[in-house]
């Protein structure tokens, strides 16, 4: 690999750091501006002033934002998040666990989706506008188009309830056989790649089909080489950059925006976990999922763009 | 066997369907009376304790922020996960009285004022030390410390001390109250180890189960106690465990297809649905919980009684509990009480929904314009529902009624309890001088419909000292009558605590302390054979 693209790589990660950063900071803006006391909706509604009152001067709440901000960049630089203002565990050790589960469910969905999508991008290409390329097409849509808790309770009702083959409760525990973990995700497994297939499978398409139009691909025509060839050797490599975006960004939708999904299926991911906390006003454990969140989201990114800049030879070898 | 008659021959073990009428129903179904009969004898003997197996109930209730520290419990699943490795001195039974627990016995001075509870032997915690006098007395001192955050501080208010004497434990109180001893039923006064003062989240306790697994807001799982002193009576599945199921959906699928014996909170709205479910039983109990519509006396319009009268007439009950609790639930007369509480008197006039009165006290109130009500979907279920029924009702009275609907997010820190007229519900509490100390007290931290009446304050103080049953009842009759017709408290219906088994849950008591058989069905209840 050349000097002019590990500099460019350099850079993307540099302006990656950078943007973290940034993002912290509103995230540590946001969380103060929200509305309600944290005291307050620890203790709810049987929460009585004197209560209150001990438990804001033990939480720090009456520091200064910015030292409280400084603290916080602190303690996740050394690795600490802190502890959770509600339980009082400890936020780095209980989050790992949630993550750990959403990343493994996000994996299995990605396994599942990703080359399904490709597949059937490839395929509708090569039937273009016949009656194998507008069911695809068709399917895809609609199965994007109903929302996941619908799919959802489908499934729960038709495979879990009458059909008895996957749980709809989809708990997962540590310790619990790969066997068993992998049927209590089934389902959804399956929702999930239901919601994000027509999208990477699109664009799958629509790029390879851009490509397609290209003088290259016309020269492979005379060539002699069969559809599928060309599709394969010459269309998809040139069409990588747009797919691996549309990939990349739902593979970060897997991750972050799953909270629905896990609602439904009683799976214990970051999203729930963030939403009890949000609901808690559980500050430190907000602002940890936050830029978690914010972490995967910005790394998948680079990704894209790095897998973008080495794919293209334009950029690999820059005038 | 026909699942109707399945579940028709379960309700008569349950003693929620007499015999004459299952035969009749029987009959209907084309059954003969001999072969109904057998059935019937099946059903009920089916319903002795087995022991064995695991017993899984999903609830609603539960996050992640959850915590084992009794200190902290204020949702369903940490609570009701709570009942099962905790217990408490006393324990309230479905009929309303008082049962020995980890207390055997108790009594007081005669001016109610010093009480003293004889605390049970040979009682082991799951670490295996002996439950001492000790354990109790630092139990409360935990919770009744000043820096402490425990949500039964104001339960402990009243205390001025706690001292072990002997194999008693003795509480001298600041002022006198007949009530102490249905205070420490309070969840959060689980008796722990040194009063869980090392360690608040241990969840060491004396219950039936010890904790095995707690991973809040996922599930929480409890293995038998094998030296649990009571276990006769409760603790008869092997294993206990509760998932936290918060979507309602999900919870209902999740029993439909054998993944729970049992889950609580079935919305009124599809209870009906629920119920066509072959093997599903419906476990409906009327409780002492409560939806209110609270108005401030304090706060103009509100503070002219003609003013809250008029909306007391304009709320037509019937309606509301047909149409927002779908039948499961009664009547509310605007005080808090009703009779699941010890003490009530029954012949309190109700109130109707009158529009005729409701404009003409509006009218004598001298107030124009329209009254802005705040609601929200986290007020009560169906609250946004109520307030636009409510909105129609008084609206044929020639009142209108501004509905602003308000975020779930920061309800209770923004709205409730600081706006003049807002909806809200109460879970009940054990007596009715609780109830009325906690919210309508003068000084009540929670008096939020800022009722202040001396001569209320003065009965209730009164009341909570004098150990005559009767002249008890009667002053509480008289409270409730105050704050029927003074009080700022619409109180349209009392809700049933609706919960469901599958058919292999035995041994379910209603028990309308609280949901999920008083909290105690994980304990209580069996798995049949």
């Amino acid at each position: 690999m050349s000097t002019p693209v590990l500099k460019l790589v350099a850079q993307r990660i540099a302006m990656g750091i950078l943007l973290l950063l940034a993002v912290s900071v509103l995230i540590f803006a946001g969380t103060q501006i929200l509305p309600g006391d944290v005291a307050q909706s620890i203790l709810g509604q049987s929460a009585t002033p004197q209560a209150l009152e001990n438990l804001r001067r033990d939480m720090g709440l009456n520091d200064p934002a910015y030292i409280r901000y400084l603290h916080w960049l602190g303690g996740i630089l050394t690795g600490d998040l802190g502890t959770a203002l509600s339980s009082g565990q400890d936020i780095a050790s209980s989050l790992k666990g949630r993550l750990w589960n959403t990343l493994f469910l996000a994996f299995w969905a990605a396994i599942v989706s990703i080359p399904l999508a490709i597949g059937l991008g490839l395929l509708a290409v090569r039937y273009r506008n016949g009656f194998v390329d507008k069911l695809i097409s068709g399917l895809g849509l609609a199965s994007t188009s109903l929302p996941e808790f619908f799919t959802g309770y489908l499934l729960i009702y038709f495979v879990a309830v009458r059909l008895q083959w996957f749980p709809s409760v989809s708990t997962v525990y540590e310790g619990m056989p790969l066997g068993e973990r992998l049927s209590a995700i089934a389902l959804p497994v399956t929702v999930l790649t239901l919601v994000v297939l027509a999208h990477m499978m699109r664009m799958t398409r629509a790029a390879i089909l851009n490509v397609m139009q290209s003088a290259y691909v016309e020269t492979a025509e005379l060539k002699g080489l069969s559809p599928l060839q060309i599709i394969t050797r010459h269309a998809f490599p040139n069409a990588i950059a747009p797919i691996v975006n549309v990939v990349m960004l739902n593979l970060a939708f897997l991750v972050v925006g799953v909270v629905v999904v896990e609602v439904i299926f009683v799976y214990p991911g970051m999203g729930q976990y963030l939403v009890d906390h949000v609901a808690k006003r559980d500050v430190p454990v907000v602002q940890a999922c936050g830029l978690i969140f914010a972490a995967v989201y910005v790394s998948l990114n680079i990704i894209a763009d790095i897998v973008a800049i080495v794919s293209n030879p334009r950029l690999r070898h820059p005038k | 066997m026909s699942n109707e008659l399945d579940y028709l021959s379960r309700r008569v073990a349950l003693g929620k369907l007499s015999r004459r009428d299952f035969l009749g129903r029987a009959a209907a179904l084309g059954v003969t009376t001999v072969f109904a009969n057998s059935l019937l004898t099946s059903a009920a003997l089916a319903e002795g304790p087995v022991k064995g197996g695991t017993l899984k109930a999903g609830m609603q209730g539960g996050a992640s922020t959850d915590s084992l520290d009794p200190a902290t419990w204020q949702s369903q699943v940490p609570y009701k996960f709570g009942r099962q490795w905790g217990e408490q001195l006393v324990e309230i039974q479905p009929d309303g009285t008082l049962q020995p627990k980890l207390a055997e016995e108790w009594g007081s001075s005669d001016d109610a004022k010093v009480w003293t509870f004889k605390i049970r032997k040979g009682v082991q915690f799951h670490d295996g030390k002996d439950m001492t006098p000790d354990d109790v007395v630092a139990t409360m001192e935990r919770h009744s410390d000043a820096n402490s955050k425990s949500g039964a501080l104001g339960v402990m208010g009243g205390i001025s001390n706690v001292k072990k004497d002997g194999d008693t434990v003795v509480f001298t109180l600041k002022e006198a109250n007949a009530d102490l001893p249905f205070l420490m039923d309070d969840y959060h006064l689980m008796i722990q180890p040194n009063g869980g003062k090392d360690k608040p989240t241990a969840g060491i306790g004396t219950g039936p189960y010890k904790v095995v697994t707690d991973e809040p807001g996922v599930r929480h799982i409890g293995a038998k106690f094998e030296n649990y002193w009571n276990g006769d009576k409760r603790g008869h599945a092997e294993q206990i465990e509760i998932i936290v199921i918060n979507d309602a959906t999900a919870r209902t699928s999740a029993l439909q297809s054998g993944q729970v014996h049992m889950i609580n909170r079935v919305e009124p709205k599809i209870v009906d649905l629920v119920k066509r479910v072959p093997g599903v039983t419906i476990q409906n109990v009327a409780g002492k919980g409560h939806y209110v519509f609270i108005a401030h006396c304090n706060t103009a319009p509100f503070n002219n009684n003609d003013l809250r009268l008029a909306l007391k007439y304009a709320m037509n009950r019937e309606d509301m509990v047909q149409k927002i609790l779908r039948g499961y639930g009664s009547v509310g007369n605007d005080f808090p009480i009703n009779k699941a509480y010890p003490l009530f008197s029954d012949d309190i006039e109700q109130r109707a929904y009158d529009p005729d009165k409701a404009a003409f006290h509006f009218k004598k109130s001298g107030h124009d314009g329209p009254i802005l009500l705040r609601t929200s979907d986290v007020a009560f279920p169906g609250a946004v529902d109520a307030a636009q029924l409510y909105q129609q009702s008084a609206a044929k009275a020639g009142i209108t009624i501004e509905v602003k609907r308000e975020p779930g997010d920061g309800y209770w820190s923004e709205v409730w309890n600081k706006q003049p007229f807002s909806e809200s519900y109460w879970g009940g509490r054990p007596t009715q001088d609780q109830m009325y100390s906690t919210a309508y007290l003068s000084t009540a931290d929670w008096n939020d419909t800022r009722f202040f009446n001396e001569k209320f304050d003065k009965m209730l103080i009164t009341a909570r000292g004098e150990l005559d049953e009767a002249k008890r009842k009667s002053m509480y009759r008289d409270m409730s009558v105050i704050v029927r017709d003074e009080g700022g408290v619409i109180v349209p219906m009392f809700n049933d605590f609706i919960d469901a088994t599958s058919a292999k849950v035995g041994g379910w008591v209603p028990d309308g302390n609280q949901e999920m058989s008083g909290g105690y069905a994980l304990s209580r209840c069996w798995l049949n054979a």
